[in-house]
């Protein structure tokens, strides 16, 4: 016969029996009881300062590692505090559990003290959750919390227990293996359709990759670049796939999308034929959708049916996981290679390699003028070699870093891409570094974000967690100011923040961090090396950038990606770029 | 254009409302919703009547699927299925004009229910169009109020809603 423990003792022993290792939260009353096994208990539990820092820094952590991120918090507050972050992981297609106490049984409805309805606020922003009324029901909703978190498309879930279930005692028994009759995702693509793929790819004169996060949660980098590798065809890597083919890699052609170069843009405008695998046509990508490649036909893989067709007609629809897709593409086509079919893309090829030459990213560090933000971001690539991991909050520098940054390998390049939280990047740092403590984990963070969540500042000084803080301090909201300059006539409308206030370097100091600061582009190795020589708190780096910096490439919201803005760098090449580029290669109609 | 989604759900708590927010979240309004019981245990079937162009339905259709606590959605042909709804109608009515309002119900079939000095109350079933149609004869009498229980249907055929794909077109 099973021993009775209490529904808190079961949690914390579901938790263990899925390998949990690390989790992030802040207790309170309803979930007083789990705190008090957790002391007896093989995970580490880290205290967050704010359930916000807590959820994002389960999915830094599921980002930077690939297993699932966990949280908890208390009822109401907690709970609600929880749901920024589920909903930036929800979006991002992230792994995370998150537990919230509950009020007990008896009370819940009553709008009892810290009472919210926590499953109800998070259905728009889970995969699924969890209300467990009985005791009995705690490791098997653990086990299925886990298994529909990280498997199919991942996502957030959330498993709310009310405290005297967390008190009750009853006999434990182990979950069985996870038994949902209404999920069974749908892993190995239709065999067909493949072919039919493979039978258009070679085909295909001016065929793109459109490579997504999905390609990454499905661990498969190295499928693709053998599929790059073997057929020939560029890469263009969202900003959910940053890394997933390195950066110095021939085939690949980085960023597409709003803030994407111009070459990674314009070759899914000009191509006949989309390869996109794990993505989903977010309107980041494709600009003004009626106008977006308008002479391509589509492959679109994805493992959620959902996905396919939301956007963009798929004229080849795979539903499967990115990596089994890729692999039985490979097979396909080395299939159709072997009975003498090749593709021909090197007129294709050759107008990519020109676009790149002539419209890389392009930004001017004057030597004695104030620090670029672009700059300082490629001095923190080149020193690390891009063998860190980065994290950004949300604005331009996050663009800037997912520009600048030559990635080399998947799961090196976090953020919140989908939803646009402000205020990732402190506390997912926090959990990207939890989770690989031997890599050496930078924040690219603005100065907007910064404040939004640098109380976690101190939750890393106390845990010894030693994160790379540079802060592109450009004393504005900076992508909103950019939107003003540009969209509303110059006419700045609460966006300015002020380099001083606070001071980031005294700040970092309060919270038991190293603050350095950094105005002047000869200081900026200096200062970089500086703040990675720190390994036992947080290094806080105060780069006091250009205010007026704006970020470009630029797609304006709404426009075509036809209508991508160079910006002032191209200045002087503006006349002829309209006729030689533009209009070299009109896009043919498509049937 | 009016679509009827026949959902196959766990008899679980909060299925509804998963299933009602994906509707809400693009505005869309239910037009009639009926749920109940099946012949499996544990398993209820809604009855969704939605008036949305055919593209964000797909869309809807295909997130319903991806819900946790959802084992089938289909979409029923209008001509390939047979659609019932039940009313239940209270029209005033007192001695001088009962009796035409009882032929009209033996007309349509209808039960009554439930008479006073002043009111009959009628049960009618059948399509909706039926429906409507009564009411509109009953209108003139004085509808005091009515109650619907919301469209239910089934395909024709001998296949269940398990053997169906989610259109009958792909």
């Amino acid at each position: 016969m099973s021993k009775e423990i209490s529904g808190a003792q079961a949690l914390m022993r579901a938790l263990e029996a899925q390998g949990v290792q690390h989790m992030f939260g802040i207790p309170g009353g309803a979930i007083l009881p789990a705190y008090d096994p957790l002391l007896d208990s093989s995970i580490h539990h880290i205290l967050a300062r704010h359930e916000q820092g807590a959820a994002h820094a389960a999915d830094g952590y599921a980002q930077a590692s690939g297993k699932v991120g966990v949280c908890m918090a208390t009822s109401g507050p907690g709970a609600t505090n929880l749901v920024t972050g589920l909903a930036s992981s929800y979006m991002d297609s992230v792994p995370v559990v998150a537990v919230t106490g509950q009020v007990p049984r008896w009370a819940i409805g009553s709008d009892a003290f810290q009472e919210t309805d926590a499953t109800g606020i998070t259905v728009p922003v889970t995969k699924h959750n969890w209300l467990i009324m009985d005791p009995g029901d705690i490791a098997q909703t653990i086990a299925d919390a886990f298994h529909v978190a990280s498997t199919g498309r991942p996502g957030p879930v959330l498993v709310d227990i009310p405290k005297d279930v967390l008190q009750a005692k009853f006999p434990y028994t182990d979950a069985s293996a996870p038994d949902l009759p209404g999920y069974q995702p749908k892993l190995k693509p239709n065999v067909r359709q493949v072919k039919e793929a493979a039978r258009l790819i070679l085909e295909a004169e001016r065929p793109i990759i459109y490579a997504g996060g999905g390609i990454i949660a499905s661990g498969a980098g190295a499928a693709l670049q053998k599929l790059a590798e073997l057929t020939g065809i560029h890469v263009v890597t969202t900003v959910m796939a940053r890394g997933v083919l390195p950066d110095d890699h021939p085939r690949c052609l980085g960023m597409p999308g709003m803030h994407g170069n111009y070459t990674a843009v314009m070759s899914m405008q000009r191509s006949d034929l989309l390869i996109a695998l794990g993505t989903r046509f977010d309107d980041r990508v494709t600009g003004k959708l009626s106008a977006f490649a308008p002479g391509a036909k589509v492959i679109h893989a994805d493992i959620d049916p959902a996905e396919i067709g939301k956007n963009r007609h798929a004229d080849v629809p795979i539903v499967g996981d990115a990596r089994l897709v890729i692999e039985e593409l490979i097979g396909a086509l080395q299939a159709e290679i072997g009975r003498g079919a090749t593709g021909d893309y090197a007129a294709w090829t050759r107008q990519l390699d020109e676009w790149r030459s002539r419209y890389p990213y392009r930004f001017t560090q004057p030597d004695d003028g104030m620090l670029k933000p672009q700059f300082v971001i490629s001095r923190i690539s080149e020193l690390t070699g891009g063998n860190g991991i980065y994290v950004a909050g949300v604005g331009q520098h996050q663009m800037w870093a997912s520009q600048f940054i030559r990635f080399r390998r998947p799961r090196t390049w976090i953020n919140s891409g989908g939803l646009g939280a402000m205020g990732f990047g402190v506390p997912a740092a926090m959990g990207a570094k939890v989770a690989m403590p031997d890599d050496e984990v930078w924040c690219i963070d603005g100065d907007g974000c910064f404040q939004m969540t640098c109380q976690e500042l101190a939750t890393m000084a106390v845990e010894k967690i030693p994160v790379k803080i540079g802060i592109m301090n450009n004393a504005y909201l900076g992508m909103v100011r950019q939107w003003q300059e540009l969209f509303y006539g110059e006419r700045y409308s609460q966006v300015k923040f002020g380099w001083d206030i606070p001071d980031y370097v005294k700040l970092a100091e309060a919270y038991g961090c190293v603050g350095l600061r950094c105005e002047s582009p000869d200081e900026v190795d200096a200062i970089i090396e500086k703040a990675r020589g720190v390994d036992d708190r947080p290094a806080v780096i105060d780069f006091r950038c250009d205010p007026m910096e704006n970020c470009y490439p630029m797609v304006a919201a709404g426009t075509s990606n036809d209508d991508i803005i160079l910006g002032p760098a191209f200045e002087t090449d503006h006349e002829t770029h309209g006729d030689t580029l533009y209009d070299q290669d009109p896009p043919e109609e498509d049937s | 254009m009016k679509h009827t989604v026949s959902i196959l759900v766990e008899n679980k708590p909060g299925v509804l409302m998963r299933v009602a927010s994906l509707f809400s979240r693009r505005g869309f309004n239910i037009h009639s919703l009926a749920v109940g019981t099946t012949e499996t245990a544990d398993v209820s079937r809604m009855t969704i009547v939605v008036d949305l162009p055919d593209k964000p339905l797909e869309h809807v259709t295909k997130q319903l699927h991806k819900l946790i606590n959802v084992l089938k959605v289909i979409e029923l042909e209008p001509t390939g299925s047979v659609v019932r709804e039940l009313m239940l109608i209270k029209i005033h009515a007192e001695a001088q004009n009962r009796s035409q309002v009882f032929e009209l119900a033996e007309v349509f079939r209808a039960s009554i229910v439930d008479v006073t000095t002043d009111s009959v109350t009628a049960e009618v079933s059948g399509p909706p169009d039926k429906l409507a149609a009564f009411e509109d004869l009953v209108r003139s009498y004085g509808i005091i109020e009515l109650v619907k229980t919301g469209r239910i249907a089934l395909a024709r055929g001998a296949r269940g809603i398990k053997d169906r794909q989610l259109r009958a077109a792909v």
